[in-house]
């Protein structure tokens, strides 16, 4: 049982972190039908951003992350330009340039990364001395409290932005029926620049909170966490902003407990077995809607 | 107030609109009659700016300013469709396309969206007076209206702008000849409140009905036109579109 409860926390965890990449995923595809496959990169210079911003100004935690987070918010609205909008301008661009131009923006940002940096992975400087807690027979360290903390925080954030405000309802709207959103007078381009923003917002925090989980840093970090946030949004339902939270959070627990079962050489791989089942199962995911429908 | 020229549009290789032009006059109601396929939509998502015009040399001005064509200076214009609420332009779409995840409340709030003023509870006071239905029913999910309902909250998101012109697309579409009756009486009363409005129809009776004047389309011309009353004595409009 405290073993049980000892993975669930470390699930928790690592889920976090799936859950607030996956957030970005699954709000730019609900607005614009369309998977930023950068995200997993622009995670990466989140966490690179944090670990220069410690070394080399002494930054403390907060200061990280949220240096991180304007960094990737301000990268995100470039990719946004760069990468996409000219194709949603084009006539003949269909939806397999814009997947290709994703991946296309996801490998020149690791490779700026490796030319900047080097491809060696860099420890994380200690920002605070790490503790363990025990809770009910399982133990559960500070470093996890914060990575679980400020995850949740930010979702609630979110959360709040996306069902109050009044941008936060044009996007809503926009999701629903695009036509109807621009006849009320919403700016779509304006709109998806604010969603790929948020997104990359969130994935800069979740870079620097694994930096310092892991202490490990390096260019091409971003390729697998980025697939599994993707897995997770798929699970979670693309498109649902609570399907991202769930996904991520499963994601994270799937994994950990396969290490449990001493299946760690697969670690990797329980994420994608979990996306194969689901797309072949329930296309729609857990909280997603049934009919995706877009133009 | 809304004036067309030669309007042509199409669609990929299809062509919609064989260069129509038509005018709407402050205070007027004009109906846009024509059978199913003839371009009525076609017409109202041009001036909306969710479809352009497929020639320059088409025209499109609202209240003196270009929306699509040369201005004045000859420079060509073409309207995003997100600044013609703001202008005074408020679209209730064919099939109402209200949003469905939202609330009631929610889906008026984005009628209002354009506006900058903090003065909503007046806007919402009006709708709710002219459908009381919407007040009842502020706090539930639209998708879960009936289609009279639905009808009635695209209308009402709409008048939450306080718009100049109101393009209304087959309002009736679906209705049963009750709440068509109801729904064309609000029209008129859209109307006399000083709002100007173009009405695309099928149910050619009911449109002339209210209408000041009419236009008849189609397969992408304007066929006839004129004096809402004219239209519905003449012989050929009798047979094509009131079914005699
Ligand atoms: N999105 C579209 N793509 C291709 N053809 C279209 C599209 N929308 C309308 N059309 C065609 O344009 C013509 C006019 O359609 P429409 O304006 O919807 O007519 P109406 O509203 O009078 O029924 C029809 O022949 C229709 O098939
Ligand atoms: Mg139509």
């Amino acid at each position: 049982m405290a073993q049980f409860l000892q993975q669930m926390v470390n699930g928790l965890a690592l889920g976090s972190i799936y859950a607030l990449i996956a957030l970005g995923y699954t709000m730019v595809y609900g607005i614009i039908a369309l998977i930023n496959f950068a995200y997993g990169e622009i995670y990466m210079f989140g966490a690179f951003t944090g670990l220069f911003l410690v070394l080399t100004w002494k930054a403390n935690l907060y200061l990280a992350i949220f240096g991180a987070m304007a960094f990737t918010t301000v990268l995100g609205l470039v990719v946004e330009r760069v990468a996409y909008r000219p194709l949603r301008r084009s006539r003949n661009a269909g939806r397999l340039s814009a997947l290709i131009s994703a991946i296309g923006a996801s490998i020149f940002l690791s490779t700026l990364m490796v030319l900047l940096h080097g491809p060696a992975t860099t420890g994380f400087p200690t920002l605070f001395q790490n503790r363990n807690f025990v809770l009910g027979g399982a133990s559960i360290s500070l470093y996890q409290i914060l990575i679980i903390g400020v995850s949740a925080l930010l979702m609630v954030g979110l959360d709040l932005f996306v069902r109050y405000t009044k941008t936060g309802r044009a996007m809503r709207a926009l999701s629903q029926d695009a036509d109807a959103a621009a006849l009320m007078g919403v700016n779509t381009d304006l709109m998806i620049a604010i969603t790929f923003a948020i997104g990359s917002a969130l994935a800069g925090a979740a870079g620097v909170l694994a930096g310092i989980y892991f202490n490990a840093v390096q260019p091409y970090m971003g390729l697998m966490a980025g697939l599994k946030a993707f897995a997770a949004a798929v699970l979670g339902g693309i498109g649902s902003i609570p399907g991202a939270v769930v996904g991520g959070l499963l994601i994270g627990l799937a994994e950990i407990m396969g290490v449990a079962a001493k299946l760690s050489d697969w670690k990797d791989a329980f994420a994608f077995a979990i996306l194969i089942l689901v797309l072949l199962v329930k296309p729609s995911g857990l909280l997603g809607r049934s009919i995706i429908k877009k133009v | 107030m809304l004036v067309i020229k030669d309007l042509q549009v199409s669609y990929g290789a299809i062509t919609a609109l064989h260069g129509i032009s038509l005018e709407v006059r402050e205070g007027e109601i004009v109906a846009l009659i024509g059978a199913n396929g003839a371009g009525k939509s076609t017409t109202l998502r041009t001036i909306s700016g969710l479809v352009r015009p497929a020639l320059r040399t088409s025209r499109i001005t609202f209240r003196g300013e270009t929306l699509f064509g040369h201005d004045a200076n000859g420079k060509y214009r073409a309207a995003l469709p997100h600044r013609l609420v703001e202008m005074g332009i408020s679209h209730v779409p064919e099939g109402r396309r209200i949003f469905p995840a939202m609330t009631v409340r929610e889906n008026l709030l984005m009628g209002a969206y354009s506006r900058r003023d903090r003065r909503l509870s007046e806007a919402f006071e009006r709708v709710y007076v002219r459908f009381p239905r919407l007040k009842e029913r502020a706090g539930q999910v639209a998708g879960t209206l009936s289609g009279g309902e639905q009808q009635m909250l695209a209308m009402g998101r709409a008048l939450m702008s306080r718009p100049r012109l109101m393009l209304m697309d087959e309002p009736s579409m679906g209705l049963a000849p009750m709440l068509v009756e109801e729904i064309f009486s609000i029209i008129d009363e859209i109307n006399a409140d000083g709002t100007t409005v173009l009405l695309v129809e099928q149910n050619a009776q009911m449109a002339l009905s209210v209408a000041d004047r009419a236009y008849v389309l189609e397969t992408g011309h304007i066929a006839l036109s004129g004096a809402a009353e004219e239209l519905a004595r003449d012989e050929s409009v009798r047979k094509a579109y009131l079914g005699e």
